[in-house]
């Protein structure tokens, strides 16, 4: 039982880490792989406001959400677009996408060391005991678990009953017959980058709360959002909520039942098991 | 090139000012190779960075280093590795040929010492490492004869914090059941290799033992095992961000040892500030003479000029190689590094943690093993030959 | 063999000559950069052999390169270092035949995925498995000099490019040729892709180890954290595409003016290195999409065409 709820709200965690990748790739075709540098931004921002005015991470993320908003946007416009234009085919601007962003991943950890310093940051936040079914659960986590639930659902949502949201979604499908519908899909693939954007920033003041940081980890994290996306299928929301609630709970089952040591070949290992008999992911459809 | 002669415009300008004196003659070029970037960045911008700026400003405001009667003013260049110890190595061999560095500290951390102990060796040139704990003194010595060791015998580190165990054992304090996990990582697996054997032969009964890969990012499953072996003391050889990871999990599970330890950052300041009075009673890897004049005189040097608190372990035995660099230069009177070396070799120094007189082998034999939080620093309680050891508490759990 | 191949042949041993003479200058500067551009043109080049005409992108060099330095640091204390060199050489292919076969079906960006996983979790394996056999540090003690490692390193990049070259001439490489072109027409006129592509995936896995295991002396204390660095994959990556990989020569036009950029960079801005590394990458993609050689075809392409109107 316990290492079905420690294994779900690790799963939550993952959710905030790899929500956004999803609709960066899904939509607008970016592979970003600054994701994880954006997530340590969030992070920072949470860090600094929570150790200078004592302001609640929970609070920040209304600050950082729009502000990583426009960030995402503007990175879009600038940096991104071109691209897109110039690609002369998908497998092009993939190539070239995962370049740029590795150049992108760059600059940020040099901003982010020249602005705060490479130190270690971490803070205490809701370090408490809750008791779930008689187990104890650190509160942090619970709560970042609810954040995910709620930003998941919120997003599940908007994307399937509002306008916008369908249309983003159509754009996930197929650009090109989005744009026979008289879908905006240039608009709409910096609108899904900067929300990408958004949600990977809110997910790292969220994390922040639980976890060491310092400027350079954001590798880390792309990494894991990068499977998490592949295991759940490209440009679905719910493959990868599936996928990140899968890989908590079998590293949580491998960490408990096996060896601790193993966790991560185990994460590796169920998604090559996935790619090869899956390889569109839980929800991905075949490639046409 | 215009950054450095920027610099020197600066120091010089310094120079003048400062020493109010009429002739400024060429600085003494000191080059210093360490991660910004990267996976140690982190440990370097606590323990190597601050350090360097504050020897460098200090010296410069009194006006220099005194070699052979002339006053000479520091001008410091710093090169970033990335954690890379190709990176190092060009590094060190471009502040050699390229900069016509007259001194080059020693780098950071265990890995990138070794690697830049050849070329430290061919160019002769005193390599005094303050952060890299290793079994292989002796053997490493022979090899490259100017490499100095202050930080200890890694065996050491891990024996004696088992010792410091056997010491509350026989004190009635605990009782004979630990918890042993490890990070799987380079020095992580090392300890435990030392830790384990110790654990058993001290007659403790290991009711857990697990190693964990470096960046797990949930550690609750390990505390929750460790939790239901029900142990009376808690090891684990640790490194910085599960450090913090698994005293917040024994926090949230209620792991109510009496003995708990961490290894790597437990000393760190933001350790302490992070955990507050839930820090009390924790032990881990390093720690200091707190209560020595000279370290808290210099704690606060420190903080005044770089905004940083040193780390209780290895911080201060950085600023240490400084100092034996500084003394060995002014006494010896030249920027000859061969003679500079065996001035090294043949004497004992004062420094901020104390004497330091290195063997035959070039190896400090008195350094801090374990130290443990207490009223809010962190202090030696273990040590194979420093003064000032307190005795170890018993953690009464995490309020 | 023609008469052109002939003479490339000549002028590819004199610039092998040349630059076999570098340690005698005696200048640790020069050498040590040396080592950086002969390891990374060897890196980069074995990964071109096979990502040019796949298209794939491999980020698995440092696993490979991982493996190559755990082998020489394992095997130091026991076997000869000239044996290890063939082993790590040998280990290295045995473990890119498995992960091609059973990847290489994957279409690209899975595959990009996958081989960046791979390094992290070849680390995990040996970290794990250095933790249950209780390993005290990995030293590799030797006397190997700089100068030594870049002989070697210069050994095995004519080795590279011998191979290469052989390649280009066969019938793999044809074959290699029509994949890269149409996968689907090479699949029809009856060549078998998986074998072919495998096939070069273990040619450059395996040299990536070589190459790892030659390094492993100048590291001489070996760190899961230093020998699977994510970072040599990507730099391998950048420098390939800088070149471009469209013919044998061209990582190497792109590996030179990248390491030198580099030096320059991490030798007058150490502060702002990441910041102005990042940069100048991104230049590289704006400006250079198809690298080094897509500009020298389009210049040649541009003067051919002038020609032909005068």
């Amino acid at each position: 039982m316990d290492i079905l709820i420690t294994g779900l709200i690790l799963g939550g965690t993952y959710a905030l880490i790899a929500l956004g990748l999803n609709l960066q790739y899904g939509v607008s075709r970016i592979m970003n792989l600054a994701n994880g540098e954006m997530l340590v931004i969030g992070a920072f921002v949470a860090f600094t406001l929570f150790t200078v005015g004592q302001v609640s991470p929970l609070l920040t993320i209304f600050l950082v959400a729009p502000l990583a908003y426009v960030l995402n946007w503007l990175i879009y416009r600038i940096m991104l677009r071109p691209l897109v234009n110039r690609a002369k085919n998908r497998g092009m601007l993939e190539v070239d996408a995962i370049l740029t962003t590795f150049g992108l991943s760059f600059v940020m950890v040099g901003i982010m060391i020249w602005a705060f310093g490479g130190d270690y940051f971490s803070y205490s936040y809701l370090a408490r005991p809750i008791v779930i079914f008689g187990d104890n659960f650190g509160l942090n986590r619970v709560v970042a678990f609810l954040c995910a639930a709620v930003l998941c659902a919120g997003l599940f949502l908007w994307l399937n009953v509002s306008r916008a949201g369908m249309a983003i979604r159509a754009v996930a499908v197929s650009p090109e017959n989005a744009r026979l519908v008289g879908i905006d899909v240039p608009k709409l693939s910096a609108r899904a980058f900067a929300l990408g954007g958004a949600v990977t920033a809110v997910g790292g003041a969220v994390i922040s709360t639980f976890l060491t940081l310092d400027a350079s980890t954001g590798v880390m994290f792309t990494m894991k959002a990068l499977i998490i996306v592949i295991m759940g299928g490209v440009g679905d929301v719910r493959g990868t909520i599936l996928a990140a609630l899968v890989l908590g709970i079998g590293e949580t089952f491998v960490a408990s039942v096996i060896d601790p040591g193993l966790t991560l070949v185990a994460a590796y290992a169920l998604f090559i098991l996935i790619l090869l008999f899956r390889p569109q992911g839980f929800f991905g459809r075949k490639p046409t | 090139m215009k950054r450095r002669t920027l610099f020197k415009v600066t120091t010089t300008l310094a120079a003048t000012l400062v020493a109010g004196a009429a002739f400024a003659q060429d600085s003494i070029v000191v080059g210093a190779v360490a991660p910004k970037t990267g996976p140690l960045a982190g440990g370097a911008a606590v323990t190597h960075w601050p350090n360097i700026a504050l020897w460098v400003e200090e010296v410069n405001e009194r006006g220099g280093l005194n070699v052979g009667g002339e006053q000479r003013m520091l001008e410091v260049i710093e090169y970033d590795d990335q954690t890379n110890p190709s990176e190092t190595i060009k590094a060190v061999q471009r502040l050699a040929t390229q900069d016509d560095a007259d001194i080059i500290l020693a780098p950071y951390s265990t890995g990138l010492n070794l690697a830049a102990a050849p070329i430290f060796d061919k160019l002769g040139f005193p390599q005094i490492t303050s952060s890299a704990a290793t079994d292989q003194i002796g053997e490493l010595t022979e090899q490259f004869n100017d490499m100095f060791f202050l930080l200890g015998r890694s065996t050491d580190l891990a024996e004696d914090a088992v010792e410091v165990l056997s010491d509350l054992r026989e004190a009635g304090e605990i009782g004979n059941k630990v918890a042993m996990v490890n990070v799987a990582d380079a020095f992580g697996i090392e300890l435990a290799a030392v830790g384990k054997p110790a654990l058993e032969a001290a007659g403790f009964e290991i009711v857990y033992e697990t190693s964990y890969p470096l960046g797990t990012q949930d550690l609750s499953p390990i505390m929750k095992a460790a939790k239901a072996a029900e142990p009376d003391a808690f090891m684990a050889w640790s490194y910085p961000p599960d450090t913090f990871g698994l005293t917040e999990q024994a926090m949230i599970e209620e792991l109510n040892v009496k003995a708990f330890y961490t290894a790597v950052a437990t000393a760190f300041p933001s350790y302490g500030a992070r955990f507050g009075a839930a820090a009390e009673g924790v032990m881990g890897i390093g720690g200091v003479n707190t209560a020595s004049p000279e370290f808290q005189d210099y704690a606060a040097r420190l903080e005044a000029a770089t905004g940083s608190k040193p780390d209780y372990w290895a911080a201060g035995m950085m600023y240490a190689s400084l100092q034996i660099l500084e003394e060995a230069i002014e006494t010896t009177g030249t920027l000859d590094m061969a003679e500079v070396t065996q001035y090294i070799k043949d004497n004992a120094f004062e420094t901020v943690m104390g004497t330091i007189d290195f063997d035959d082998q070039n190896n400090n034999t008195a350094y801090w093993t374990v130290g443990q939080w207490q009223d809010g620093e962190f202090k030696g309680i273990k040590e194979t030959g420093r003064e000032g050891a307190v005795e170890p508490m018993v953690k009464t759990g995490w309020e | 063999m023609k008469r052109d191949e002939w003479k490339t042949l000549g002028w590819a041993t004199a610039l092998l000559a040349v630059a076999a003479l570098l340690p005698l200058t005696g200048d640790g500067y020069l050498i040590s950069l040396g080592v950086s551009i002969a390891m990374y043109t060897v890196l980069a080049t074995s990964w071109a052999l096979f990502s040019g005409p796949t298209h794939y992108i491999s980020l698995a060099t440092a696993a490979f390169f991982g493996i190559g330095t755990y082998v020489m640091g394992s095997g130091i204390e026991v076997l000869p270092y000239w044996v290890l060199l063939p082993i790590a050489g040998l280990i290295g292919g045995v473990l890119a035949a498995l992960v091609g076969l059973a990847t290489l079906r994957l279409s690209g960006v899975y595959f990009v995925i996958f081989t960046l996983g791979l390094a992290e979790m070849t680390r995990q394996g040996v970290t794990w498995y250095q933790n249950q056999t209780g390993h005290k540090g990995t030293y590799v003690l030797t006397d190997l000099t700089d100068n030594d490692i870049y002989w070697q390193l210069l050994g095995l990049a004519a080795l590279v490019y011998l191979v290469g070259w052989g390649i280009g001439r066969s019938r793999l490489g044809f074959a290699l040729r029509i994949i890269g072109d149409d996968e689907d027409v090479a699949r029809h006129v009856g060549i078998n892709t998986a074998l072919s592509k495998v096939a070069l995936f273990v040619v450059s896995g395996a040299v990536a180890a070589i190459v790892g295991a030659i390094i492993a002396p100048r590291y001489v204390y070996i760190e899961p954290s230093t020998a699977f660095t994510p970072m040599l994959s990507f730099q391998v990556v950048i420098m390939a595409l800088l070149g471009g990989t469209g013919r044998l020569w061209g990582p190497l036009v792109g590996v030179i003016p990248f390491t030198l950029l580099w030096e320059a960079i991490s030798s007058s801005f150490p502060n702002q290195t990441t910041l102005l590394l990042g940069l100048s990458f991104l230049a590289i993609v704006y400006l250079l999409p198809g690298g080094f050689v897509g500009l020298y075809d389009r210049l040649k392409g541009r003067a051919a065409k002038r020609s032909a109107m005068a």
